[in-house]
């Protein structure tokens, strides 16, 4: 199993939970979170105060899924997410050790 | 009517006449009286809901609760000192600096008319309307204290202020027999509608001596400390601009012709103003932002207001586009060159606003709009430059100078008294947790619940 986390831009949200549906890949897990990478931030005044935003707002995507499905879905997530310009976000795979469902125990990819 | 009728009712035509007179009276005063409780309540509106709200949209999260505080608490304590002793020392007596007691604890305040201000509206009517003003304008100078004051400090500064400088000045410039008051006889006749020296000098200069003697807030201007929430401040100028046909037509003190003509150029002023700042902005700042555009209206309105029952509507405009344009300046340039923490712009706003809407008035007065200066035949005397007055546009500046003047000593010993009496500022760990938590015990926004 993988743990895939992908950083994106807000409004992109809706295209990659579409995508992902499309391709069968129904739970994940949503957060809004703030950071930058490369992406410099950007310039907001109030009254002629100026103020440098370099932490913007993003959205956390992370979802598990089997083994033979993760290039699928990282190729799928990432056409989803991308624009071609600078703060698309990045994507992370992380080895998941094991999984249970709560209800009724399952465990490994089966508890996905 | 053929003479025999004529003759024939004679006997009671005198009683009926009386009657006539009576009930024609009373239809005035119900038209008049109808519009003034609608106004008085406007002008309240104007401090709660609306500059509570838009004061609260400009400070951080953290203050939202407590800079509301201090415009809503106003409303109640105000109207304690205006029932005791403040109105009385406004309006009371025929002096030329303050009242007297005549009229404390709103002796001889009752439903008949009070013909030395208005003698169509119950005297209660007039009291009442003249109390919200007493209380929005110490609720405008909480702008320049905003985030740092003590709760404590902030109520006794506030019961100080009325009376060291609200009422002497509102008395000056509107009482009976005042200093400034061109309608009664004033020494330097001083144009003021509805408050442009009375209201937006005193508390704008108030203000600015308020933000130099407490200093700046914790970090700043190295710590962003941006608006938390324009929504709130869009929604309260929204209410202010409205409350403020109140503020100015109200200031007719009648259902008059006049009362629509300071509506007219208080709605030009404002919107003139609006355009002015966001102009100033764009070319400036290459954006035309909301908190200017809502900003601008504001400085248009307080601009407007000494002019309002005095100016033709092209000269509001003109008011309202200078306004626009000479208060974005004040708050964006020389704020910054000086460096003082007027937090939100009351001083920026208010005073050089009102400032200048009083200087502008002695140019653009004119007695086609008001004739209530009259002379020994009854004939309507010029106001201002545009009727060849240009002496008036010095008695502005002299009214302009008193209004500094009073609110800048005034204020400046009233900090000193609070500041013995209970310490001004909170401490640094209070500022920092916000007022909400350390003075209040609670948040504004609890998103768990």
């Amino acid at each position: 199993m993988k743990k895939i986390e992908a950083i994106i831009q807000p409004f992109k949200l809706d295209e990659v939970k579409e995508a992902l549906k499309a391709i069968g890949i129904d739970g994940m897990t949503i957060t809004d979170v703030r950071g930058h990478g490369r992406q410099k931030g950007h310039k907001e005044v109030y009254r002629g105060q100026e103020y440098n935003v370099d932490l913007l707002p993003k959205v956390k995507v992370e979802l598990v899924v089997p083994d033979n499905r993760c290039q699928e879905v990282l190729h799928t997530l990432a056409a989803s997410a991308r624009t071609g310009k600078i703060g698309d976000g990045k994507i992370f795979v992380y080895e998941v050790g094991e999984a249970v469902r709560i209800r009724n125990d399952d465990r490994g990819e089966s508890a996905l | 009517m053929p003479a025999g009728l004529l003759a024939q009712s004679s006997p009671d035509a005198s009683a009926r006449l009386a009657a006539l007179e009576a009930s024609t009276q009373a239809a005035q005063s119900a038209g008049d009286n109808a519009w003034m409780l609608v106004a008085s309540a406007l002008v309240l509106m104007m401090t709660g809901p609306g500059l509570a709200l838009f004061y609260g949209g400009l400070v951080r999260r953290k203050n939202v609760l407590a800079t509301m505080m201090q415009s809503f608490i106003l409303m109640a304590v105000v109207t304690m000192l205006w029932a005791v002793a403040g109105y009385s020392l406004a309006f009371g007596g025929s002096s030329p600096f303050i009242g007297n007691l005549h009229f404390a604890f709103l002796h001889n305040v009752g439903g008949a008319p009070n013909p030395d201000y208005a003698p169509t509206i119950p005297h209660q009517t007039f009291m009442v309307y003249q109390l919200m003003f007493a209380i929005i304008t110490p609720a405008l100078i909480s702008g320049a204290f905003a985030e740092r004051m003590k709760f404590s400090a902030m109520l006794l500064f506030t019961i100080l202020w009325s009376f060291i400088v609200y009422c002497p000045m509102a008395h000056m410039v509107w009482g009976k027999g005042g200093l400034l008051n061109a309608f009664s006889g004033g020494v330097i006749p001083c144009l003021d509608f509805a408050g442009g020296t009375v209201v937006h000098i005193t508390s704008g200069v108030s203000a600015l001596v308020c933000a130099l003697y407490l200093g700046r807030r914790l970090g700043y201007p190295a710590v962003p400390m941006k608006p938390h929430n324009l929504v709130l401040s869009f929604v309260g100028a929204c209410l202010l601009w409205v409350g403020w046909f109140g503020f100015n037509a109200g200031s007719a003190l009648a259902a008059s012709s006049l009362a629509t003509s300071a509506f007219v150029a208080t709605h030009f002023g404002a919107a003139a103003a609006a355009l002015g700042w966001v102009c100033a902005e764009w070319i400036h700042n290459g954006r035309p932002s909301v908190l200017g555009a809502i900003s601008g209206s504001v400085a248009g309105l307080v601009a407007i207001t000494p002019a309002s029952g005095f100016v033709q509507p092209f000269p509001a405009l003109f008011i309202g586009l200078a306004a626009g344009f000479f208060c974005y300046f004040m708050v964006v340039s020389v704020k910054k060159k000086f460096g003082y923490d007027d937090s939100l712009d009351a001083f920026g706003v208010h005073g050089s606003g009102g400032t200048l809407g009083a200087l502008l008035t002695g140019v653009f007065a004119t007695s086609a709009v008001n004739g209530g200066l009259k002379d020994a035949a009854g004939r309507a005397l010029p106001l201002g430059l545009v009727d060849g007055r240009a002496s008036q546009v010095l008695n502005q500046a002299i009214g302009c100078a008193i209004a500094w003047g009073l609110a800048a000593i005034g204020t400046l010993l009233i900090l000193k008294i609070c500041d013995a009496a209970v310490g001004l500022r909170v401490s640094k760990e209070q500022e920092m947790e916000g007022l909400d938590l350390s003075l209040h015990g609670e948040e504004g926004y609890i998103f768990e619940s």
